[in-house]
């Protein structure tokens, strides 16, 4: 319970959600088509109607596409950019994060380029500090390496929860949760369920006691099995 | 306007058309097609019985106005005072400037002769008062010229037309036997106030009288061309680099730019080389400022595409694109915040990057993915389309759907194992399809269908994955499957 107590403010959603000010967190998904990271980071961002700035070089938006607005939570308006390198990712990333009018800045990056070092992301954090703009960075086929982000999560996605009304359907998404470093909190590993329509994070510790019922989540059981 | 200076044959009848009530009528005739009888008011269908061989274009008032309107600024070059006058005259107050071109008859010539080295063809006239003029020049002779004196003797004699009374009236005076401008200025006074005391301007003979005789005032408001906003450095010597004058240039426009309460949306910066040569480097912004700072540093990496040559000598910056700008508080605390503004940020980057790099997605009514949604300019104004969104969409959408390779496939449903990227996925639980059918109106013929499922596979990777067409449907071969987009 302590450890969902805690979670629950860092995901700023708790009793007390304004106690931590925004800055730079970095998600590295386990495959570069795992869409959760994008979910996740979204479902973090404050509640507004301002305008989110997403800034994509051109591997990213080959390999894991561009976000589809039709399919984003909210109706926050986006303004996006595409780019080809990372150094000019990072360039319009700090340029944003200048900009209080904005609800966020998400970056995406893919790889480990040069432009990229712990001083970029030093910068990056302070700026996301000194604006108070929540700032994510997603790197995909990327290695954690020395950064200043301050939070730093691994996500994968998980077989989703059973569908209410259809067995053989997939239901809400469940992701594996991992905050392998922070400043802010103690590191951790849940799971995470992740409601569409109220765009919310529920996390719970990962039941690591027991195997999960074999007939949970593939519950269709199909011909080729 | 494709036709300025490429007039058509004298000898064909050409019409310009506009729409009337009862079909399309004629606006205006060539000389050719008045000989034959047609004018204009009347109906197409009625003149193409009178004269068959008619050939009729549809007539652009808009853009006439438009052209109209630069040509007022064209006849500056004879006096400083012009203005449009309805939609298809110019008035020219001449007074103390014939002198220039040799008298008032030398500049008539001058003029006609300057028109129709434009394609123009022009009647002219002369005249102390706005009416006389316009009179003059529709009815009167070729050039005529009117004293101060002689406006009774020199109008007598045109019809009541050139009195710019509306139809009814003309009509009515015509009744009366009033013919001419000479028989209404003959009636007694007072027998034709009681009649038009009340009328208004346009349907008042006597006051238009008065206006033709400068016995009522006809002001004429002229124009004011735009002040052109422009910053200059002139240099003791030259130099190759322009950027330590930048902030210099930048200052002095902005305070031309808000002396006049105005703010800028395009910049030009232009160097004028030792050698005689021009290079220039453009700029512009998403929405008007001022702000000195802001405008600077959209230049910080463009001047390097500037070609120095052998040096510059001078400098200009021009601002184009201006609109009106209030003065805005920030804040009440006084002090200034140091925070960029939305509009600032969008163009940086766009002049950085291109404006094509920073787009906006709005969502467009559509069932195919791809034209859901459509990219405008960042801070445009969108239209706010009632896009009802009932069907679940993915997070992630590929620019191009990516073929997967089926391992096996089952009768009904999406593959039960497929290869995609070089990985075998196993579909685990799927809901689905939803069925796409093309926009007959927008594809090609021989579109296919879709048939999308959302799969996952054992990982948990969910993903968009479509069919493209149907068994046998006769539109090419057996159907492919490509992956779409990836759900959170």
């Amino acid at each position: 319970m302590g450890a969902l107590r805690v979670n629950k403010r860092l995901a700023g959603q708790g009793d007390t959600p304004v106690s931590m000010p925004h800055t730079l967190s970095e998600v590295f998904p386990n495959t570069p088509a795992d869409a959760s990271a994008v979910a996740f980071a979204l479902s973090r961002l404050p509640r507004t109607t301002a305008p989110v700035l997403w800034v994509q070089d051109r591997l990213s938006r080959k390999e894991a596409g561009r976000p589809m607005l039709a399919g984003l939570p909210g109706s926050r308006p986006v303004i996006m950019v595409d780019l080809s390198r990372a150094s000019d990712v990072l360039w319009a990333m700090e340029d944003g994060l200048r900009c209080r009018g904005l609800a966020a800045v998400i970056g995406e990056v893919w790889g480990d380029p040069q432009a990229l070092d712990f001083t970029a992301t030093k910068r990056l954090a302070m700026r996301a500090e000194a604006a108070d703009v929540p700032c994510w960075l997603i790197r995909r086929a990327a290695s954690p390496d020395l950064s200043a982000a301050r939070d730093r999560w691994r996500i994968a996605s998980l077989p989703s929860a059973p569908h209410a009304h259809d067995p053989q359907a997939p239901g809400a998404p469940r992701w594996s949760l991992d905050l392998f470093r922070s400043r802010r909190t103690q590191p951790g590993q849940w799971v995470a369920h992740y409601d569409r329509a109220s765009d919310r994070v529920d996390l719970a510790a990962p039941s690591r006691d027991r195997a999960l019922d074999p007939r949970d989540g593939t519950a269709g059981q199909r011909a080729a099995g | 306007m494709e036709r300025q200076g490429n007039a058509p044959p004298d000898d064909v009848p050409v019409v310009l058309a506009r729409e009337g009530h009862h079909g399309p009528v004629i606006h205006a005739a060539n000389r050719c097609a008045r000989l034959v009888g047609v004018h204009a008011g009347s109906r197409v269908v009625d003149m193409r019985a009178i004269c068959p061989e008619l050939q009729v274009a549809y007539a652009d008032a808009a853009g006439d106005r438009a052209a109209l309107d630069r040509l007022v600024l064209w006849a500056r070059r004879w006096c400083p005072w012009t203005v449009r006058d309805g939609d298809d005259g110019l008035i020219l107050d001449t007074t103390g400037s014939d002198h220039l071109f040799g008298g008032e008859a030398a500049m008539l010539v001058e003029m006609e002769t300057q028109l129709s080295l434009l394609g123009l063809s022009a009647r002219l006239a002369v005249a102390p008062t706005w009416g006389a003029a316009w009179a003059l020049a529709r009815f009167g002779p070729v050039r005529a010229m009117c004293g101060p004196d002689e406006a009774y003797f020199k109008l007598g004699p045109l019809p009541v037309t050139g009195l710019r009374l509306d139809d009814a009236t003309v009509l009515l005076l015509r009744r009366l036997g009033l013919k001419t401008i000479g028989a209404v200025m003959d009636v007694p006074r007072l027998s034709l106030t009681r009649r038009f005391v009340k009328a208004g301007l346009h349907a008042n003979p006597l006051m238009r009288l008065d206006q033709v005789m400068g016995k009522l005032a006809e002001p004429v408001s002229s124009l004011e061309a735009a002040p052109i906003i422009r910053a200059r450095a002139r240099l003791a010597e030259p130099v190759f680099d322009p950027t330590p004058h930048l902030p210099d240039l930048c200052e002095d426009l902005c305070d031309q730019l808000k002396q006049t309460g105005q703010g800028c949306r395009r910049l030009h910066l232009t160097v004028y080389k030792t050698d005689g040569d021009v290079s220039h480097v453009d700029v512009a912004t998403s929405a008007p400022t001022r702000d000195p700072a802001h405008l600077h540093s959209l230049f910080r990496d463009k001047v390097d595409r500037i070609n120095p040559g052998f040096g510059f000598d001078l400098i200009t910056l021009h601002a184009s694109g201006i609109e009106a700008l209030a003065q805005t508080q920030s804040n009440l605390e006084g002090g200034s915040d140091d925070a960029l503004h939305l509009t600032q940020l969008v163009d940086r980057l766009s002049a950085k990057f291109g404006a094509r790099a920073v787009t906006r997605p709005v969502l467009r009514p559509s069932h195919v993915p791809e034209r859901a949604e459509a990219q405008i300019a960042a801070l445009a104004d969108t239209r706010d389309e009632a896009v009802v969104l009932t069907k679940e969409r993915p997070v992630r959408l590929f620019d191009h759907p990516e073929e997967v390779r089926v391992l096996y496939a089952v009768p009904e449903g999406p593959p039960a194992q497929f290869v995609w990227r070089r990985q075998t996925h196993r579909v685990t639980r799927y809901a689905g399809p939803e069925r796409i059918a093309p926009e007959w109106w927008k594809d090609r013929p021989n579109t296919r269908l879709r048939d999308y499922f959302k799969v996952e596979n054992q990982a948990g990777l969910r993903l968009w994955l479509y069919r493209e067409g149907l068994h046998e449907d006769g539109r090419g071969g057996d159907p492919r499957w490509f992956v779409h987009g990836c759900f959170a």
